[in-house]
């Protein structure tokens, strides 16, 4: 930390002040996931007249009903399918692509470099209207990959800078011994390249894996059959058919983002550098 | 793809190594893996998202409803309806205050946050995680957990859309703020301490100076992220009551995509577009020249 000598002179008064303040931040911050958690356990009577307290009965039927229908995990599978597919293919495809810029010399190499990055410069929304029409016109309208093949297409720009940047950092030495010992380009990426790029494949991976799960517009615009839509669709949709019922809602918003608090708990590390080094170094 | 390689082991290395780098494209294989490395993301990117915002430029001349192919070739009457739109200029005038708003409450609340997690006392980690947490949630998510939260006044939704964009946001900002802290030579804050500056002109003088590439990067995120804001407003409030709380894009899909629209909801991709590169080249060119 930048402070490091204070901490044999943090003040009894500046503690204080500071665990003041950072509590009514972190209140501020969790009391609306808490609300959400246990408002799924009241009944709607309750709701309305003690939204912030704890519940007087537990409802856990709310919970239960959506954990053994089947809608819910539906849902959850096909986040998780899309989810894949995409970080799969950003994976290959954009590390593929930043090799060649990183260490192949080739005419025209700078300005298809620029011609990617043009990518970073604006969101999917602006294209949407065409993007569906594209999709539709290819037959891809309501399958995984009307959803994949944009979400990938549009991470590229951000994939190849963070991969080419890490691509160009690795030593030298390594390339050249490389080279004497007879090792082609193809096989340099795949044996030398790969392996020691598997801090940057995190972070990429880590991003595309959030946005994918995160993404509501694309696959709101593409898929129309519910057995394949994805948990942000499937939550409106539920909020939408149970109208008022908001205990309902709440056990269904809970159960959806629970995945992603446990998983965010145990690999904190790795998300909070993936996503903030990941934004910083591009 | 090594045979090459292999047949010429006698080479001097450093013409090894030269004959790999430029000449013949054969050469430890280049062709070969431009020809294979190259195509894939070429032909994803420019299938997806150049020519799509090509054909927004050219739909948008047009009044179309998406069947068949463009013809009633109607010039720049779109980007007029569209300017003349009430619910387009409250979408532009949102989208604006939205940027604002990140820039004159986020970013200082998340550089307070960031300083006093900087402190070496029990439970930051805590802290820290609590606060970035916000920022993994969906959009929509958000969205719905508020709207439950809210559930009451129309009047002032556009301030419960901000709130929330806060609430949502500031974790992500603190943490480029905690690295951009962290980077900062501790020797200069002594130096300082020892010329008896306070606290408040340490930072004043010191920190924030220092921080300096940090906020130009912080603002260039809360920018290109305000304008693109959809996920969390439809939960929230549809854009509504009458219109109050439409951003650009929650236009583009109310009168673009969902009557199918697409002359207009394309006009809407374009100026979009046209803001979003003129904001990103322009501030990159003028502010972070130096980062």
């Amino acid at each position: 930390m930048t402070d490091a000598d204070t901490s044999t002179r943090t003040s009894v008064a500046t503690r204080v002040y500071l665990y003041v303040a950072l509590s009514i931040i972190a209140v501020l911050v969790l009391i609306p996931l808490l609300t959400t958690a246990l408002g799924g356990f009241k009944s709607l009577g309750e709701l309305r007249t003690n939204p912030f307290g704890l519940p007087s009965t537990w409802y856990w039927s709310n919970y239960t009903d959506i954990l053994f229908g089947d809608r819910y995990w539906r849902q959850m599978v096909n986040s998780l399918i899309i989810a894949a597919l995409t970080v799969f293919l950003t994976l290959a495809v954009s590390a593929m692509a930043a090799f060649t810029f990183a260490h192949v010399r080739f005419f025209g190499s700078g300005f298809l470099l620029n011609y990617f990055l043009v990518g970073l410069m604006f969101p999917a929304a602006t294209a949407i209207l065409p993007l569906f029409i594209r999709i539709r016109d290819l037959g891809l309208l309501d399958s995984y990959w009307g959803v994949v093949l944009p979400q990938v297409a549009f991470g590229l720009g951000m994939s190849i800078l963070l991969f080419r940047n890490y691509f160009r950092n690795l030593p030298e030495e390594l390339f050249e011994a490389a080279f004497i010992d007879g090792c082609g380009y193809i096989r340099f990426f795949w044996y030398i390249s790969l392996p020691l790029a598997r801090p940057i494949i995190a972070t990429v991976g880590i991003i595309s894996f959030v946005g994918s799960w995160n993404s509501y517009i694309l696959p709101l615009i593409m898929l129309n059959s519910e057995s394949k839509y994805t948990w942000p669709l499937g939550i409106m949709v539920y909020r939408g058919e149970y109208g008022t019922n908001w205990q309902l809602a709440l056990a269904f918003i809970t159960l959806t983002i629970l995945p992603t608090i446990i998983v965010f708990f145990i690999a904190q590390k790795h998300i909070i550098a993936g996503l903030t080094a990941g934004a910083v170094k591009s | 793809m090594t045979d090459l390689t292999v047949s010429t082991p006698l080479l001097p290395s450093a013409e090894l190594v030269k004959a790999g780098r430029s000449g013949n494209p054969w050469a430890r294989g280049r062709l070969p893996v431009l020809l294979l490395f190259l195509p894939p993301a070429i032909l994803l990117f420019t299938l997806f998202v150049i020519l799509p915002m090509g054909e927004a430029a050219w739909y948008s001349l047009y009044h179309w409803n998406g069947y068949g192919s463009p013809q009633q070739f109607i010039g720049l009457r779109n980007f007029q309806v569209l300017f003349n739109n009430a619910a387009f200029t409250q979408a532009l005038w949102n989208n604006g205050l939205i940027i604002l708003v990140s820039i004159v409450i986020q970013i200082p609340l998340a550089i307070w946050l960031a300083m006093m997690l900087a402190h070496r006392i029990a439970g930051v980690v805590v802290f820290r995680l609590i606060f970035f947490l916000p920022y993994i949630l969906a959009d929509v998510a958000a969205g719905l957990i508020w709207r439950f939260v809210y559930d009451g006044d129309r009047h002032l939704a556009i301030y419960a859309v901000l709130a929330v964009i806060v609430w949502k946001y500031f974790g992500f900002h603190m943490m480029l703020f905690i690295a951009g802290l962290q980077s900062i030579d501790k020797s200069v804050l002594e130096a300082a301490e020892i010329d008896g500056a306070t606290g408040w002109q340490k930072f004043r003088h010191v920190t924030l100076p220092l921080l300096g590439s940090t906020v130009r990067l912080s603002i260039f995120f809360a920018v290109i992220g305000s304008l693109q804001l959809f996920d969390m407003i439809m939960p929230l409030t549809g854009g509504g009551p009458s219109n109050s709380t439409q951003t650009m894009v929650t236009f583009l899909y109310t009168y673009g995509v969902t009557r199918m629209q697409v002359g207009l909801g394309s006009a809407v991709g374009v100026v979009l577009f046209v803001i979003c590169v003129t904001l990103a080249f322009g501030y990159k060119r003028i502010f972070m020249r130096n980062d």
